[in-house]
């Protein structure tokens, strides 16, 4: 496949999973959390390089969950002292994020493990960092890793559509039942800790809560129902990449960064044109007494 | 008979308040209970309590003679209308479906028996022309009766409502008490946390009182009197639209 085609590839796999899983995050109303485990997830990979001394994949999918998993218990444990939900994420990710950077300008000096290039991604390298699998033939390492995590999203949403339905839109019913709101939590955790880090390649820890946010945002609002809301989130993702991608190459500029601005334009044209809660729409609609 | 609810010492406490201390009661089944008492008397917190949806500090809940993790599929909650995001993007068959996840467990989808069952609640409720609205569609009446009809289809033998009648118009308010009394009679128990002192006698066969413990429990007749009222409230209350105290 040609450079351009491994880059779209690339782009649209991390815009079609960040979507999935960010279409539960604003239901779950979490936002926030996206925004904290973007920059634990630093913390995380710093400290497997740190343990194993490798990049690889794998020890950066392990150590960036187990960083995500122990953010969402210290913000509910904070939460669970009394300290407010925002306050205690805002203090718990930002000093993880401050440890990820300290550990990096001190430790990891030598490797290939920079804060601009975890900040900000780059994924114009993605192609060149190739290896060779059966049947397929020479592929890059993110695309491997991104396919691995949009089939586990995949699996995790498809095989729990209904349990992530009740415990997103009444947890209190979801346990009534029986169905473990509090592991489901956790399990959503996980989901979104192995999105961020496999997307952090490709777009860098900031532009993916743009990814993540605002596909789901702009697909809440052209639908009444949870599936499609899902598939059209996932689909403004790509959307979003293959146009963000565009606009670089046309300005000349930053990839990720045109990424997330494109998600942003695609927000924008929802929000004015949307049939449910556009601005058109509320305009040309009849004046209706509230019930 | 054995009881079906049975609460022994129930303690909880909220941000380090104690809300509800020693609270001592037991249900007959059959019956349909009213939970009154003033605000932050600790009504909502009984009920989330005696689920285990909120911590207790001390004593002991059994149902039907089990501990609640055994029964769970026998009792049917309905918390409050205020507690959920009714914008989220679902319409009103499907949160009647959500009551039925328990029973088709893991793995599995809602079929056509199921989506009958929830569209049989619905009827139940007059809600079957709103079947396919969006939820933030729905006036507040309907999103309770919805809530109701997510309750019937659950089946249980004993239910503990939040609050049903908070808000409603008067025909759901009719709806939902001729409900209630469909399932008192099917043999069902229910409770219900309720806030309209003047529609207790009319309602309810049996009452309880609750300001942090169990002031009065038992026969409306019996229980519901102006001095026990008084207990539980303190002497600020309107008792039947005479001011008092």
């Amino acid at each position: 496949m040609s450079y351009a085609g491994w880059i779209l590839l690339t782009a649209s796999l991390v815009g079609v999973s960040c979507g999935l899983v960010g279409t539960l995050l604003i239901l779950r109303r979490m936002a926030m959390m996206a925004d904290a485990i973007s920059h634990t997830v630093l913390l995380g990979i710093v400290t497997a390089f740190l343990v194993t001394r490798e990049l690889s994949g794998i020890h950066m999918l392990i150590g960036s969950v187990a960083a995500g998993l122990l953010t969402t218990l210290l913000v509910q444990w904070l939460h669970s002292l009394g300290v407010q939900q925002e306050a205690s994420i805002g203090v718990v990710f930002t000093s993880f994020f401050a440890l990820g950077v300290v550990l990096i300008s001190t430790q990891a000096g030598n490797a290939h493990l920079d804060i601009q290039h975890t900040l900000m991604g780059e994924i114009t390298f993605i192609p060149w960092e190739k290896s060779t699998l059966p049947l397929l033939g020479e592929v890059p390492e993110a695309v491997v890793t991104l396919s691995i995590v949009l089939i586990i999203v995949l699996i995790a949403i498809i095989a729990f559509y209904k349990e992530w339905k009740i415990t997103s839109f009444d947890p209190a019913l979801a346990l009534s039942l029986g169905i473990p709101a509090g592991l489901m939590h956790y399990a959503f955790m996980g989901l979104v800790s192995i999105t961020t880090v496999a997307s952090f390649d490709a777009v860098g820890a900031i532009m993916v809560v743009a990814m993540l946010i605002t596909p789901a945002a702009s697909a809440y609002l052209w639908t009444d129902r949870l599936a499609v809301m899902m598939a059209l989130s996932g689909a403004f993702g790509i959307l979003s990449a293959v146009f963000g991608y565009y606009i670089a190459l046309w300005l000349d500029t930053s990839i990720s960064g045109s990424m997330a601005f494109a998600t942003g334009v695609v927000f924008m044209f929802s929000f004015i044109v949307s049939p449910k809660h556009g601005i058109l729409a509320k305009r040309l609609r009849p004046t209706t007494s509230s019930i | 008979m054995t009881s079906v609810l049975q609460v022994e010492g129930l303690s909880a406490s909220y941000r380090k308040n104690k809300v509800l201390d020693n609270a001592t009661f037991t249900v007959k089944p059959g019956t349909l209970t009213a939970i009154v008492g003033p605000n932050g008397a600790g009504k909502s917190t009984l009920l989330k309590t005696i689920l285990e949806l909120h911590p207790s500090l001390e004593g002991s809940v059994s149902f039907f003679g089990a501990p609640y993790v055994k029964v769970k599929s026998r009792v049917g909650y309905v918390p409050q209308r205020g507690s959920v995001d009714w914008d989220f993007p679902t319409d009103a068959l499907d949160v009647v479906l959500m009551g039925l996840y328990g029973r088709i467990g893991w793995l599995r989808r809602p079929g056509k028996k199921h989506r009958e069952q929830a569209m049989q609640a619905l009827r139940e409720m007059g809600m079957e022309e709103y079947a396919s609205r969006q939820i933030s569609q729905l006036s507040g009446g309907q999103q309770q009766r919805v809530f109701l009809a997510r309750a019937l289809v659950m089946d249980a033998d004993l239910y503990l409502l939040d609050e049903p009648l908070a808000g409603v118009d008067a025909a759901t308010e009719k709806a939902i008490m001729a409900t209630l009394d469909l399932l008192k009679s099917r043999g069902k128990t229910v409770l219900v946390v309720h806030h309209d002192l003047q529609t207790v006698e009319d309602y309810f066969d049996h009452v309880l009182l609750l300001n942090r413990t169990v002031i009065a429990h038992g026969p409306t007749a019996e229980t519901f009197t102006e001095s026990q009222v008084h207990r539980a409230y303190g002497g600020t209350l309107r008792w039947k639209g005479v001011a008092s105290g």
